[in-house]
């Protein structure tokens, strides 16, 4: 398909200005550019063909199933959607002052009072605009505060099976990463952890439950082995939606964490973006958090309090990723206490069923009962018949639904990583479940014709070593 | 209100099927960390009552009309098409685009976001999109840094400060800052005499008080220098001013907000960052490529993959990982919905507009802070003897949001093409009466 600078036809527009009545200016020539910026120029109607070509080559939760693991790809309300087009919204700047934007402060402030319920942590900020965003911030607040208590600490442990932002904002933030072998369920190896954790460990880096699905049954221990010596333990939001209403990392001992809205609270993740990466913590990190927050006065009035002077600052400007807050807060009030519960259970109990039925014929390496995902693993489907778990993913996609995500956790081979979601019928399950068991069955008949999946979509599988070789990474502009 | 699709038939067939008595017993392993009756306070709603009283809250926020505030955030037109485009449900609720044979739509809107990008910097390479503006110059800072010191212009915006000094808490950095001089321009004496050993220097363009930097000229002494060179720019500027480019920077960056999206209160916002060719193996973020599958088709892909987190870990250039992909396939639809022409044609309304409100404002009583200096489309005034408050209530009064107090006397305005000459006139009558 052409490129919209392909579709280009000098002269074309799709809007103008009114005459403005007022004189004409002109920069000072020294400062001026020597040629237009090259746009598009279409007609509208061109534009919103080519956009809706696009469209058709894109794939969301509204097309089909997308039990990618770890990701959340729960329905998006459309509720959530008209909320965030309200025009009190959509028109309000985040400078016009506390007054004639009480509207947007109450949701701010309501939005972070639900998510301290739902956690049980006493103080947050909605800053951050993504997951890994959250850690990076959470982490220089850990930082901030063992500075302030006059000690360093260097070190940060992550597991082997976290997620790979978790070392990558870790060592954004300055510490030396101390990797720890998981256990084969994924759960920590807390003889290991009693090993690594010394005086120069400021934190533990966990989800829970684990990349394997698995809530983490030692945490009352690890958590009690972290703080013995002074550390601080960090959660992981990702995984918050297998235990929201249920269990609250408050409670289960630890100090900071990240949740994202984008995941467990239904806002679409919009092809990568934007999300929204909370923060939430407990009382003695709190005059560390970012930004400028709100709270209510005694008049019942929201104002945006100044920033502690121990605060890291700001991670972003303004205060969020505002219009995503919105969506999440409708979604919050819309399924309530028993609503959020309902969906972690629901979560719970499609992932279970799906696990238990694609265990039938796909090796599933930790077959217990399981939380929001599960892993299973093509190790053995590719020694006996070549076929990977790229090869199973790619024909999936022939079926027309999205595959799960591959090669991840790190620590099962050839993994396949299932999370379904709690808004998914039992019939949709069973439908992927039967597309998955004709394709396994594929591969032991006619493993060659899976290499060459998928075969419905408008391209195949790309030549990616020649994407990185040579990259061309804007129209019009060859490699040198 | 939930949106799960369970009956209780279903329930009883898929629990029987995992061979438990019941959904509870999933969750026997965690029933212990419950917080008892803590929990989130509210209960459900109806859709009905859930839409009234979110609707209530937006109806507390005051949308003005007439507005003369930038600084940061900018109120520009946004055609109805651009909204109609960036809330196509497939763009919304995808994923990222791992599997690339069914994100071709969305690899291809980013790609052609990326083109968009290199054309109004002039330089080689745009990544998929940042966090915010803010994060971008953040993120800019530390692909420069090697130990020397950071330059910061005192003409940044204070929020892209604070987010570069946070930034810099992680590995370490020091920021030494570039004052201004009277005429409100980067001090390139001071530059010059701070440059030697500076690991890079980053110039807001126009800067915050909305005065156009000699871009160029700065751009002279840091490549001499050898510091690396970073330009924040407003990107509807960029349709009149230097490009990068041609200024002589390393990188771009810029808050994308302008092309597109709504002011929301803040976010969501688009960062864009764009380098030098030299700079593309350790970019930081998700960048889309150009490639072929086996049949010659052409193929858009996540590219250059080794940089990133999920394959680097602790190595990884930077942890983002989800960005801001629907708000720069927005802006892109907004870059081709105004167009080559267009775009220039917003760019000299906001100017034009700006340098009416200045004369007629001078007219009424105020200064302009930096005299003759060239800016774009956002001035500071000084009111002798009238203080900053009294102008922006007495413009409030009249349903007019006035520009930035940013000192006692000082107010930092803004236009775009959204305002009327009647607004502009209507404004300065508000704030000549206060004299």
């Amino acid at each position: 398909m052409k490129t919209i600078f392909e579709k280009t036809v000098s002269g074309r527009k799709c809007t103008e200005l009114p005459e403005s009545g007022i004189p004409a200016y002109t920069l000072k020539a020294a400062c001026t550019r020597a040629e237009k910026a090259d746009l598009p120029e279409l007609s509208e109607l061109d534009l919103v063909r080519h956009y809706d070509a696009l469209s058709a080559k894109a794939y969301g939760v509204d097309s089909g199933f997308y039990p990618l693991g770890s990701c959340t790809m729960k329905y998006n309300p459309k509720l959530n959607e008209c909320a965030a087009a309200l025009e009190g919204f959509t028109d309000v700047h985040p400078l016009q002052g506390d007054k004639s934007a009480q509207g947007a402060l109450e949701v701010l402030y309501l939005l972070t009072e639900y998510l301290k319920e739902i956690t049980g942590m006493d103080d947050g900020t909605l800053q951050p605009a993504a997951g890994a965003h959250g850690e990076f911030t959470s982490l220089l607040m850990i930082k901030a505060y063992f500075e302030s208590k006059g000690g360093k600490r260097t070190k940060v442990i992550v597991p082997d099976s976290a997620h790979g932002t978790n070392p990558a904002s870790a060592a954004m933030a300055g510490f030396e990463i101390v990797n720890i072998p998981s256990l084969a369920d994924g759960c920590v190896d807390v003889a290991a952890l009693k090993d690594a954790m010394d005086g120069d460990v400021a934190a533990l880096m966990l989800t829970n439950p684990n990349t394997l699905g698995l809530f983490e049954k030692n945490i009352g221990e690890i958590a009690e082995t972290v703080h013995k010596k002074g550390g601080l333990l960090y959660y992981d939001g990702a995984n918050l939606n297998a235990v929201m209403g249920i269990a609250r990392p408050g409670d289960m001992g630890f100090d900071i964490m990240h949740i994202n809205l984008h995941k467990t609270f239904a806002t679409p993740h919009g092809g990568g973006g934007p999300g929204s990466g909370p923060v939430l913590c407990k009382k003695r990190l709190s005059e560390f958090l970012p930004g400028r927050r709100v709270a209510k006065t005694d008049g019942g009035a929201y104002a945006l309090k100044k920033a502690s002077p121990k605060s890291i600052g700001n991670v972003r400007a303004f205060y969020g990723n505002f219009l995503v807050c919105v969506r999440a807060l409708t979604y919050i009030i819309t399924l309530g206490r028993e609503g959020i519960k309902d969906a972690a259970q629901k979560a719970v109990l499609n992932a279970n069923y799906m696990r238990k039925r694609v265990s039938e014929f796909l090796d599933v390496p930790h077959n217990v009962p399981c939380m929001h995902e599960f892993v299973a693993s093509c190790e053995k489907l590719k020694e006996e018949t070549g076929v990977s778990a790229l090869d199973v993913a790619k024909a999936l996609i022939d079926c027309g639904i999205h595959p799960p995500t591959i090669y991840f956790p790190l620590i099962v081979h050839e993994a396949m990583m299932f999370e379904p979601t709690e808004t998914e019928s039992k019939e949709t399950i069973d439908g992927a479940v039967e597309m998955l068991r004709s394709v396994i069955e594929a591969a032991r008949t006619n493993p060659q014709e899976l290499k060459n999946a998928p075969k419905t979509t408008p391209v195949g599988r790309p030549d990616e070593v020649k994407a990185a070789r040579k990259p061309i990474v804007a129209f019009g502009k060859i490699p040198r | 209100m939930n949106y799960t699709p369970h009956t209780e038939r279903d329930v009883a067939e898929m629990t029987a099927v995992i061979g438990v008595d019941g959904i509870e017993s999933l969750f026997k392993v965690c029933e212990a960390f419950g917080g008892g009756d803590k929990g989130l306070s509210v209960a459900g709603l109806s859709q009905l009552e859930a839409e009234k009283k979110i609707k209530a809250s937006a109806a507390k926020n005051k949308v003005w009309t007439s507005v003369f505030l930038g600084a940061g955030a900018y109120r520009h037109y946004i055609p109805p098409v651009v909204r109609h485009i960036g809330s196509n449900p497939r763009f919304v609720t995808a994923y990222t685009p791992y599997q690339p044979e069914m994100s071709q739509g969305i690899l291809q809107a980013v790609f052609e976001y990326q083109s968009c990008i290199t054309s109004l910097t002039g330089l080689d390479v745009s990544n998929a999109s940042m966090y915010d503006g803010a994060t971008a110059a953040a993120e800019a800072v530390l692909m420069c840094a090697d130990g020397g010191d950071i330059l910061v212009s005192a003409g940044i915006n204070p929020y892209v400060r604070s987010v570069i000094a946070a930034y810099l808490k992680g590995r370490g950095g020091k920021i030494t800052d570039v004052p201004l001089g009277a005429d409100g321009l980067t001090d390139t004496e001071f530059l010059k005499n701070h440059s030697a050993g500076a690991a890079c220097c980053i110039i807001q363009q126009p800067n915050y008080f909305g005065n156009i930097e000699d871009a160029k000229s700065i751009g002279g002494i840091l490549n001499d220098a050898g510091v690396k060179y970073i330009l924040h720019t407003y990107p509807i500027s960029l349709a009149l001013l230097a490009s990068p480019a041609e200024c002589g920077a390393d990188f771009a960056t810029g808050e994308g907000q302008p092309l597109g999206l709504p002011l929301g209160f803040g976010g969501p916002y688009l960062g864009y960052i764009a380098a030098k060719e030299k700079y593309m193996r350790k970019m930081t973020g998700r960048i889309v490529g150009e490639t072929t599958d086996k049949n010659g088709h052409t193929v858009y892909v996540l590219t250059l993959q080794a940089r990133e987190q999920h394959i680097r870990r602790e190595k990884a250039s930077s942890s983002i990982c989800s960005n801001e992909a629907l708000c720069a396939l927005t802006a892109a639809a907004y870059l081709a919905a105004v167009g080559k022409e267009g775009f220039v044609k917003i760019a000299d309304d906001c100017a034009a507009k700006a340098h009416y409100l200045a004369e007629r404002l001078k007219a009424s009583g105020f200064a302009l802070k930096y005299g003759s200096t060239e800016f774009f489309n956002e001035f500071v005034t000084v009111s002798d003897g009238v203080s900053a408050d009294a102008v922006l209530k007495k413009l409030a009064k009249k349903g007019i949001l006035g520009g930035l107090k940013i000192g006692a006397k000082e107010i930092l305005w803004c236009a775009t093409e959204m305002n009327t000459k009647d607004e502009i006139d209507a404004a300065v009558k508000a704030a000549k009466e206060i004299f």
